[in-house]
């Protein structure tokens, strides 16, 4: 099948002198999950809004399942569920109350409502907290509440703006979980994420999004491919040898070798994985100590700091820049 | 895999939900205004400014005021009555641009925004709900007043009819406080100012006192405020005898909010991003 669910066209935002989204051009395939992957700021919630029609482009076209998000942003609204970055329930409101409200609003009747309501509350495990209100809520419930207020009528197509953010592991496999559910139940997912490894564990294909730009897009092995086929991690016993051992990556590998943060470390892409062999016995015949030495597929977060010059995380230089 | 780490497994969609055709435009503003009601009842202090407010300016407007103004505190009573619950259900209002800054600064709205219901829902059912407040505003005045010596001339119908005359003007009114909640950066600024213009429409009016002492100037304005043309049309009303021309000009005064402000808070709310 080729039924695109959402199809973006060099969407364009600007919030005065900022180009917060410049240019975005997505393509996402019904029944998948498709993962939006950046930093903060890299305008990826400035996408979903604009998307999910709560945001007018200032250039560019986006469509939802063949309609129009601004001529046909009603049509779009009836396909949608949308789990924004920032609890989307009433906090003042109890759980059931918040369910309730929501299903009266995308119109099924009173009875219908209230059924629906104690069954998501049951199918998510917030049973007892139906009748608290939702501020005394922990990170976690919050999040799954959240997520059944966007699905008490099954969209077809579901936007969560980082839908992890903040969460322990548990609330966060979780999270997973719901998401490959819907799936299965055949929702299109839009997924934002800081996190390369839910990109790499959720969707099936990712854009990269940096400075409001799609930078790289493909599936998760498409783009570690991207960046070689395999790397290499080198801890060494005594990190004062790491400009000598660098030199012999540099030389042995025929690559440069990226200096990671964590002192002693040494990371270099990978053509062929045999020539590590060599590399260990040039590294022994110079005496240089090895504490750790894996060849492994590179992570995103590899994939990120080749693709953008700059780590998933790194904050301080975006903000000044 | 994560699924082995949960105490209990998540499940969701055990069946389709099919999506039904979207609820009218009076259900969707009904519900948001049940919403609102909710919210009332869980922080029963927002009613604070309409129970013990009204009270306190009764009580102390009477006893403070009576003597020197009318020669004694229960023909002043009389007077004042009716123009204090202009004034607390008319400061009530208020509160609705307030709390809808608070509201839309909120991800809910985001929710509200992306579901194919009516747009003005949202705003409408809050300023519904507000209803309930302006109800409980008048319900106190008239209860204090009672109590204290107040006794209408009019009918109950009269004196009932007065109070819908002052709830359709707040409800009116409200539209320029939900015009500046939607349009002001803060909750505060939007308290500031609105606080500001509900001075010189509350206080230089005759709902203390009767305007004949006043400078030519003040009177000039008196005469013009929408509030005193209010005042004087509840105050007949509860006399029992009907200022239509005072109850036409509230009508029309409230018309005009209306149409003025409606539209203009309308498009605000669908502007904002």
């Amino acid at each position: 099948m080729t039924t695109l669910a959402i199809e973006a066209h060099g969407l364009v935002k600007t919030f005065g002198e900022n180009r917060a989204v410049d240019g975005v051009d997505l393509a996402v395939r019904a029944g998948t999950v498709y993962g939006v992957l950046g930093p903060n700021g890299a305008g990826k919630t400035t996408t979903v809004r604009m998307l999910t029609t709560l945001l007018r482009p200032d250039g560019g076209s986006a469509r939802v399942l063949g309609h129009d998000v601004v001529d046909d942003a009603d049509q779009v609204r009836r396909l949608i569920g949308l789990t924004g970055q920032y609890a989307s329930v009433d906090e003042d409101l109890t759980g059931t109350e918040n369910l309730v409200l929501q299903s009266r609003l995308v119109g099924l009747s009173r009875s219908q409502s209230k059924r629906r309501a104690a069954e998501l509350l049951e199918n998510f495990d917030l049973t007892e907290a139906a009748n608290r209100p939702v501020k005394h809520f922990s990170g976690g419930m919050r999040r799954r509440i959240d997520l059944a207020a966007s699905i008490v009528v099954t969209p077809d197509v579901l936007f969560l703006d980082e839908p992890t953010t903040g969460l322990d592991p548990r609330s966060r496999g979780q999270v997973w979980d719901i998401v490959r559910d819907l799936v299965a139940g055949g929702t299109t997912v839009l997924l934002t994420t800081q996190y390369l490894d839910e990109a790499d564990q959720l969707a099936d294909r990712i854009a990269v999004i940096d400075r409001g730009t799609v930078i790289a897009e493909g599936t998760s092995a498409d783009l570690k491919a991207s960046v070689g086929r395999s790397s290499l991690h080198l801890r060494l016993a005594d990190e004062t040898q790491r400009d000598l051992a660098e030199r012999l990556v540099a030389q042995t590998l025929d690559t440069t070798p990226h200096r990671t943060p964590e002192a002693g470390v040494i990371t270099a892409p990978v053509a062929d994985p045999d020539v590590v062999a060599d590399l260990m016995i040039r590294l022994r015949a110079e005496g240089v100590g090895i504490d750790e030495i894996g060849v492994q597929r590179p992570s995103l977060d590899e994939v990120f700091l080749t693709l953008t010059g700059h780590a998933a995380d790194d904050d301080t230089e975006r903000s000044a820049a | 895999m994560s699924t082995t780490t949960l105490e209990r497994p998540v499940r969701t969609v055990a069946a389709r939900v099919e999506r039904p055709e979207p609820p009218s435009a009076l259900s969707a503003s009904l519900t948001l205004g049940w919403r609102s009601v909710l919210k009332i009842r869980r922080i029963p202090e927002q009613l604070f400014d309409v129970t013990f407010q009204p009270v306190i300016f009764i009580v102390m407007f009477v006893y403070l005021f009576g003597g020197a103004v009318s020669g004694s505190t229960t023909e002043y009573l009389q007077f004042v009555l009716p123009g204090i619950l202009v004034q607390t259900v008319v400061m009530a209002s208020l509160y609705t641009g307030i709390s809808l800054n608070t509201d839309i600064g909120k991800g809910i709205f985001d929710r509200f925004r992306s579901l194919p219901i009516w747009r003005p829902a949202a705003l409408l059912g809050a300023l519904l709900a507000d209803g309930i407040r302006y109800v409980v505003a008048a319900v106190v005045c008239l209860g204090v007043g009672m109590a204290m010596g107040f006794r209408p001339d009019g009918t109950v119908a009269d004196v009932v009819a007065a109070c819908l005359l002052v709830l359709v003007f707040a409800f009116s009114l409200s539209w320029i406080f939900a015009f500046l909640g939607l349009v002001m950066r803060s909750a505060g600024a939007v308290q500031g100012v609105s606080l500001l213009a509900m001075f010189p429409l509350t206080f230089a009016s005759n709902v203390f006192v009767d305007p004949s002492t006043m400078p030519g100037w003040l009177r000039a304005w008196v005469d013009v405020n929408p509030v005193s043309q209010l005042v004087t049309a509840v105050r007949s009303l509860m006399a029992g005898a009907p200022d239509a021309g005072a109850v036409g000009w509230s009508l029309i005064g409230c018309a005009a909010l209306v149409a003025v402000f409606a539209p203009l808070t309308v498009r605000a709310y669908r502007r904002k991003a």
